[in-house]
């Protein structure tokens, strides 16, 4: 269980937030909503662990997460707005080796299942720099299918997605919360996600 | 644990086998200055000999160090550094796999060919033999000691001349120790003394450089 508790941020000597407080059980999507530059952003970064709240704490499992880092991040997959490759290595290399250095090896066949799963198998062998910004954010998304992590956190999921595209992920979310896991997201667009307990969180300073 | 080691490790490799022009800058770089120092100062084998040393441990450490600001810096544009940092493996050890990984690109290279630049200037076979000891002891140290430098100014504008007057006075014992292993060979001495003192700052940086990079780079990702 994931819980926050009277979170808040500044960035500069500028409020973003304050008073966060919500609990995400096994099962449930929260929704962070906001406008631009609100600190939807950095209030999923606090909820990673990379940077510190101004006030406030985020526990998991009733421990605070800065105190039990290692245990936390065992069970945390953050896909931020930047995709984590590198231009110059295959879209297979990239997801193989990211799941090395996260510590579980995902063995080939489990990497170009997941490239599958994302409608990349053809590409799969290319240089990421020969792909296109959608095609890339598939590439990141494809752990979405290699994680054995509870907790998602993710930003922006849907950016420069094609809708068929935001389709499959949402059902692979929706499988995700299905099989007892928990996900929190970022996003300005409408997708119906199949979830047992939805919760929207509005920021506002 | 050992396979997230050696994934980072494998994974700055094949970057740099992609990417071959950035590790040939720095090694051009180290063969050019010197080469350059026998012709400007002129063939009098003796004067050669007794540059030698110091020139050759210069230019190795100025060619070190033209690669420091690259080390982190692709990882934090492009968010592999984030994920890094979110491993639950120890970010200390992932360190310790791209330190090494530098170590492979940029220092082993540098001693390989130090000895054959040295031919140069005149130097005996047996100070090129301790040239190439002295350079294999010492380069690890520039490395890890460099990613200090190089995490600390990640983000930073400028970051280039900020990681030179960070790093430049730390890796001042480990070229006088250098240079004077190589010195102490030629005029005939043990160079065992400072070997072992090069030795003991490389184990020094192993002990404490990985651990204080890691700490830099969390709050780099803040």
């Amino acid at each position: 269980m994931l819980s926050a508790k009277d979170l808040a941020c500044t960035r500069g000597d500028r409020l973003l937030f304050t008073q966060v407080n919500f609990q995400l059980h096994p099962g449930g999507l929260l929704y962070v909503l906001g406008e631009n530059g609100s600190g939807k952003s950095s209030l999923l970064r606090i909820l990673c662990g990379l940077s510190p709240p101004e006030q406030g704490s985020v526990m998991w499992n009733g421990e605070d997460i800065r105190r039990h880092a290692d245990a936390y991040r065992a069970e945390l997959l953050y896909i931020g707005h930047l995709n984590a490759l590198k231009d110059d290595l295959s879209a297979a290399e990239n997801l193989r080796i990211s799941s090395c250095v996260t510590g579980h090896d995902d063995g080939a066949d489990r990497v170009r299942a997941a490239l599958h799963a994302v409608r990349l198998a053809r590409c799969a062998d290319l240089p990421v720099r020969n792909l296109s910004q959608g095609q890339k954010r598939r590439v990141a998304l494809a752990s979405l299918w290699l994680s054995q992590a509870r907790l998602w956190i993710l930003d922006e999921p849907y950016s420069a997605l094609d809708a068929a595209a935001i389709d499959l992920m949402a059902a692979r979310i929706g499988e995700h919360l299905a099989s007892g896991g928990m996900a929190v997201l970022t996003t300005h667009q409408e997708v119906a996600i199949p979830a047992a307990g939805i919760q929207e969180l509005r920021l506002t300073p | 644990m050992s396979g997230a080691l050696a994934a980072v490790v494998r994974r700055d490799i094949l970057l740099a086998l992609r990417r071959r022009s950035d590790v040939a800058t720095t090694l051009f770089f180290f063969v050019i200055v010197a080469s350059l120092f026998p012709l400007g100062v002129g063939p009098e084998p003796a004067m050669l000999r007794t540059l030698a040393p110091g020139v050759l441990w210069v230019a190795a450490l100025l060619a070190c160090m033209l690669s420091l600001t690259r080390l982190f810096a692709a990882d934090y544009a492009d968010g592999t550094l984030e994920q890094m940092v979110l491993a639950p493996q120890s970010l200390t050890l992932l360190v310790l796999g791209k330190v090494f990984a530098h170590w492979l690109v940029a220092g082993l290279p540098v001693v390989l060919l130090a000895p054959v630049l040295g031919l140069q200037y005149a130097m005996p076979n047996e100070a090129l033999l301790v040239l190439a000891l002295s350079l294999l002891l010492g380069t690890p140290a520039l490395s890890l000691v460099g990613a200090i430098g190089a995490a600390l100014t990640l983000g930073v504008r400028g970051s280039g001349l900020l990681v030179a007057l960070l790093v430049l006075p730390l890796y001042v014992p480990v070229l006088i120790f250098g240079a004077g292993a190589v010195a102490a060979s030629q005029s005939g001495l043990s160079a065992e003394a400072y070997l072992s003192l090069l030795g003991a700052c490389s184990l020094l940086a192993l002990a404490l450089a990985p651990w204080a990079t890691a700490v830099a780079l969390r709050i780099a990702v803040e």
